[in-house]
């Protein structure tokens, strides 16, 4: 720590330190140019270096996120009592509806598994998750990612899926030893097939860091309406097909915009999805 | 006299130990509707204040390294936040004087320029990177709630400053 004394003593080393500052200035100016160079080029080194450093800090991460999560379930837990008797009745109805649902599925499994004796189907290996705790949220506008408290220790391969029960996440980004990167649905550089449920056209959902995703490539002939399901489509083999997505919310202008069925601000966990074909990852029985 | 050469140290890296626990700070999921999109850039405000208040503990090189992390840690293109942070010290240090001389709402207006000037280059650097163009709805609002937000911080970091930096 250099104390500027102007005027007093004579300091013949100074005019050596401003250019040593001047460099190292440049130098730093430099060496920031040219990691935004590297990192666009996808080296793996660099790759390495960002996933090992998001490690280092990922156990003061997690603790750090639990009061954050302790004030949204205070919050929720309020909310719940105001409209409990509400919720009730809502809930009752859904249970009556669900009931009737599960007879349905149960008849339609049998009928499945006879079909399937009749056509000597060879089953796809079943698929397996792994929960994960939400560290940290997408940073602002730039990007749209977020940070899990497991990794490559617990299982966790780039390339998985993430979702909860309400729908897709997004892909598994970048993995460290116990934290991993999930790269949003909304992010600007995620692009994923999908289909519409009803008038079944394929089409691109690409992020684009807002919270309202956008369908591109549709056939020319395709008729997307508000309201419409969307699901993953399976085509490229990056997501399995039928991953319930978001539901179309605008058609102006050519646009078709989606909202996602995952509300990602209150994500606080996440299932990590294996569905390889081999069954990469021991299979486990979590719940719901 | 060893003790003392530690505690001197170890209230020197203070800037720069909050500068890197706010960048943590704003990656935190806080689970409020829309914050994510348009979180504060928290660590930009410690850049500042420090660069305006002590610049011989926020040197070139931990500013550096501050904006590295929060490129690691908040997924922005690597060295998009280290060049501007460093853009932001070189600057302010040139006119600190100026802050330094005047009253705590010229050192705010004077931060709304840098925090303008700092997201709209990260902007342009990470559409650039992305090769698409991101919405610059969700910078503007960034700004404004990185601006909004800067007394309450100026105040904690000037509470440190007279916690750990008096005698220095």
């Amino acid at each position: 720590m250099f104390k500027s004394r102007i005027g007093s003593v004579l300091r013949p080393t100074s005019p050596f330190k401003v250019l040593v500052q001047r460099f190292t200035f440049l130098a730093l100016v430099g060496a920031a140019l040219g990691l935004m160079v590297v990192s666009r080029a996808d080296v793996h080194f660099v790759k390495q270096a960002r996933v090992a450093a998001v490690d280092a800090v990922a156990p003061i991460l997690d603790v750090l996120s639990h009061p954050a999560a302790a004030v949204l379930q205070m919050v929720d837990r309020v909310q719940g009592l105001v409209a409990l008797d509400r919720e009730n009745t809502l809930l009752k109805q859904e249970n009556d509806h669900l009931k009737r649902w599960r007879n349905v599925a149960l008849q339609l499994e049998t009928e499945n598994q006879e079909l399937k004796k009749m056509l000597n189907f060879m089953p796809s290996s079943a698929m397996s998750f792994i929960s994960a705790r939400v560290i940290s949220d997408s940073g602002g506008a730039f990007a749209r990612s977020m940070l899990i408290n497991s990794g490559s220790r617990d299982g966790i391969r780039e390339g998985q899926i993430a979702i909860t029960g309400d729908g897709l996440v997004g892909r598994i980004g970048e993995v460290g030893k116990r934290s991993s990167r999930i790269l949003l649905l909304t992010d600007i550089n995620s692009h994923i097939p999908v289909v519409s449920e009803n008038s079944q056209s394929r089409a691109i959902l690409v992020g684009g860091n807002s919270d309202r995703p956008q369908l591109v490539h549709l056939p020319s002939n395709a008729r997307v309406s508000v309201g419409e399901r969307i699901v993953t489509s399976g085509h490229g083999g990056a997501f399995p097909p039928g991953l319930p997505v978001g539901k179309v919310i605008s058609v102006a202008n050519g646009e078709i915009h989606i909202q996602p069925f995952v509300d990602m601000i209150r994500i606080e966990y996440v299932r990590v999805v294996e569905f390889g074909l081999d069954g990469f990852l021991p299979i486990a029985h979590g719940s719901g | 006299m060893f003790w003392n050469q530690l505690d001197l140290v170890a209230r020197s890296l203070s800037p720069m130990a909050i500068t890197l626990l706010l960048v943590m700070v704003s990656v935190l999921p806080m689970h409020i509707p829309f914050f994510g999109m348009v979180s504060p850039v928290l660590s930009l405000m410690a850049v500042y204040y420090w660069s305006v208040f002590r610049p011989d503990l926020m040197p070139s090189f931990a500013v550096f390294g501050a904006g590295l992390f929060q490129d690691i840690l908040s997924g922005t293109p690597l060295g998009a936040f280290a060049l501007v942070f460093l853009l932001v010290r070189v600057t302010v240090v040139s006119q600190r004087k100026f802050f330094i001389g005047n009253s705590f709402v010229v050192m705010w207006w004077g931060f709304m320029l840098v925090a303008a000037g700092s997201l709209v280059l990260v902007w342009g650097l990470a559409s650039l990177l992305n090769m698409t163009l991101i919405s610059p709805l969700g910078v503007a609002f960034q700004v404004f709630l990185t601006f909004a937000l800067f007394p309450c911080f100026a105040w904690l970091f000037f509470r440190a400053q007279q916690a750990f930096l008096r005698q220095s």
